[in-house]
């Protein structure tokens, strides 16, 4: 009888964490016409993982407070059939907007964007489109470019660490903005970079960015969702540069900007038109102009006169007069890529394989 | 002496990275030196991690965060041995589903502590420190006098659960109950007792080895800050044949073998990533293969393994 009351306890216990950790949907009261637009969306992570999920909820909650009733589902793995359950799930909840966050998500979407004409869906860094499926993403790279002007000017040694996750194109375009921001203000300083081979993993991350600091970098940039390169920086009383949000907080003693990006921007503009009835299938993708993407305020810990040089260039960029990728560019064996004034056009940029001279690494394979 | 400096280096975040993979391997040995198999190590290691990470942000007692660690874990082990000890529940299941149940767990809790720091009074209890005199050999003096308390902790450990398992009487009803539970009960030795002790401790270890990712290594939270850890130390509990000693090389390995991965991108020599990460399974693989092979007694599984005890069965 006491093993059993026991047993019945604990199977309580299993059950009430599992409902709570297990929610998903978030009602918002409102009873306007434009509420009909019900916003859906499918996150790789979780909403509070401090992160890149997290950055794209604030972003949800903006559309919210629009007086839009949204729903979301969280932690969802990468493959077509969880990402179509997923979706399956917000239509049936009624949604007829749907938003997926991550890469991998891109065949799972296409495919239930084909089965519901009637749902407009739009999914994050990918590149199919369909009459009714929209693409989007920030040129976090404008960012990155600010960002190597900071990491630039402060670096004494002239040699600058980056941790990045994957050798695609989106990781290489950072990486290749971020040192040409540093060689616009020391031509001297170079980028070596090492790459993780994982979008999250905190421990990993760390001794990525360790090895770097080991040889000897003093700054540490970053394109991984956790801060966990940002703490090794501290650790080793060294400087460091954040990615997807502000996160002074993780390091305060070595934290000098971060690349960010601004989801709201581009979730309230796209529930707009939805509401406007004026929607279309597009490819957006905007940068600091837009403030799609931003760099983070800069702390004190900045070297003295680099804020006059970020907001020269923010202030070029924003009027066109400064694309960060114009030639002449050279590769890493110094062979021309990009003849002189010739600027990058957007579809070479988002597919570029290439490192820039002054780049220390190999794309891996 | 700028080569001695970077292997020393090298060697001291190789180590801290394997430290936490150390306490769960030990963790795991104490459980299945005692027949049972518990795939519920990354569970557990995250529920420590979640719990010491919050007891730490509220009391700044790093002394209270390792304890409040090591009970979680602790606490996720209890529901295994009720229902594989007690119920006699099928262990591989009961595993996973812990793995599945601590995840959710640590989520929810990391979740209202997400943005807390680490407050300093722990932070720098954690903080590697450098022994005077020692610090300066060359090599060793980064690799192994450079150190955080959790890494002396782990060694200290493993080689107190070594002694344990095979010098003490305890550790003899261990072995026994682990080969052969219905000879230990009939000698008088009682199985459910040391099956709980052992299960328990096992979880203990397991939940400070997460609260070393999350307190002491990284003083941010992080969803999911294992990030698998836990599985690798799964496999390398059949690498290091169930011998606590064997498991500090084998955690020391695999830190080395990931720092390795990162330093070879500096000497631009190209091994896919991916090979290095399946080198501890891989690894886990051959040891598998030659201890069916060779059949040498001490490097066996203990033969009770993955079995419930039924007494009336004897």
């Amino acid at each position: 009888m006491k093993k059993k009351l026991i047993a019945i306890l604990l199977a309580a216990t299993c059950a009430l964490t599992a409902g709570l950790t297990g929610c998903s949907g978030n009602t918002a009261t409102s009873g306007t016409d434009e509420s009909k637009v019900v916003a859906g969306f499918v996150y790789i992570g979780k909403i509070n993982d401090g992160g890149y999920t997290q950055a794209h909820d604030a972003g949800r909650l903006a559309v919210e407070a629009m007086g839009v009733k949204t729903y979301y589902v969280e932690d969802v793995p990468e493959t077509v059939a969880d990402t179509k359950e997923a979706i399956q799930t917000l239509i049936d909840e009624g949604c007829n907007l749907i938003y997926s966050n991550s890469f991998g998500f891109m065949e799972g979407t296409d495919q239930m964007a084909k089965e519901h004409p009637e749902v407009k869906f739009a999914h994050c860094s990918g590149y199919m489109r369909e009459d009714n499926m929209s693409t989007y993403f920030g040129k976090v790279y404008q960012a990155r470019y600010l960002a190597g002007i900071v990491a630039g000017m402060k670096t004494e040694k002239n040699y600058i660490g980056y941790v990045a996750a994957k050798g695609i194109p989106e990781v290489i375009r950072g990486i290749n903005a971020f040192t040409l921001g540093v060689q616009s203000v020391n031509p001297d300083a170079k980028v070596e970079v090492v790459f993780t081979d994982t979008w999250y993993d905190p421990t990993v991350e760390k001794q990525a960015a360790l090895e770097l600091l080991n040889k000897g970098v003093d700054i540490i940039a970053q394109h991984q969702d956790t801060t966990a390169p940002q703490v090794a920086a501290e650790e080793k009383g060294a400087y460091c540069i954040g990615y997807n949000f502000p996160t002074a907080d993780a390091a305060p003693k070595a934290y000098l900007t971060a690349a960010c990006f601004d989801w709201k921007t581009f979730y309230t503009d796209d529930v707009q038109k939805a509401i406007d009835g004026t929607w279309t299938s597009r490819a957006y993708w905007e940068g600091l102009a837009a403030n799609m993407t931003y760099l983070d305020k800069l702390t004190d810990l900045c070297a003295e006169g680099t804020q006059k040089k970020v907001d020269a260039a923010q202030k070029a960029i924003i009027d066109g007069t400064l694309e960060p990728f114009t030639g002449p560019l050279y590769d890493q064996e110094g062979n021309k890529k990009v003849d002189d004034g010739v600027k990058m056009t957007d579809d070479e940029i988002w597919n570029m394989n290439w490192f820039v001279k002054g780049v220390v690494g190999t794309i891996p394979a | 002496m700028e080569i001695l400096h970077q292997i020393g280096l090298f060697l001291q975040t190789a180590i801290q990275t394997g430290t936490p993979i150390l306490f769960a391997i030990v963790g795991g040995i104490l459980c299945e030196k005692v027949g049972h198999m518990n795939l519920g190590v990354e569970g557990m290691m995250l529920m420590g991690a979640s719990f010491g990470f919050t007891v730490a942000c509220a009391t700044g007692n790093p002394l209270l965060a390792m304890l409040a660690a090591g009970a979680a874990g602790a606490a996720g082990a209890l529901i295994y041995a009720f229902i594989t000890v007690t119920l006699r529940g099928n262990q591989v299941v009961t595993g996973l589903v812990l793995t599945i149940f601590g995840t959710g767990v640590s989520g929810l809790i990391g979740g209202w502590v997400s943005s807390e720091q680490i407050p300093q009074s722990v932070s720098s209890a954690f903080r590697p420190v450098e022994i005077p005199v020692l610090s300066n050999i060359p090599i060793l003096g980064e690799a192994v006098f450079s150190q955080d308390i959790y890494v002396w902790l782990g060694l200290v450990i493993a080689v107190l659960a070594y002694f344990y398992l095979n010098k003490t009487k305890l550790g003899l009803y261990v072995r026994a109950i682990g080969e052969n539970p219905g000879a230990a009960d009939a000698s008088g030795i009682n199985v459910t007792l040391h099956k709980y002790i052992n299960i328990l401790l096992g979880g203990f270890l397991c939940g400070l080895g997460g609260a070393y990712l999350s307190t002491a290594f990284l003083t941010t939270w992080q969803d999911n800050v294992t990030a698998g850890a836990g599985w690798i130390a799964v496999a390398l509990i059949i690498f290091s044949t169930w011998n606590p000693l064997k498991a500090i090389f084998a955690a020391y390995l695999f830190g080395m073998l990931r720092g390795l991965n990162y330093k070879m991108q500096g000497w631009e020599i190209q091994i896919p990533s991916q090979f290095l990460t399946m080198l501890p399974y891989i690894a886990t693989i051959i040891v598998l293969i030659f201890i069916a092979m060779r059949k040498k007694k001490e490097n066996q599984p203990p033969k009770a393994l993955g079995e419930a005890y039924f007494r009336e069965e004897r």
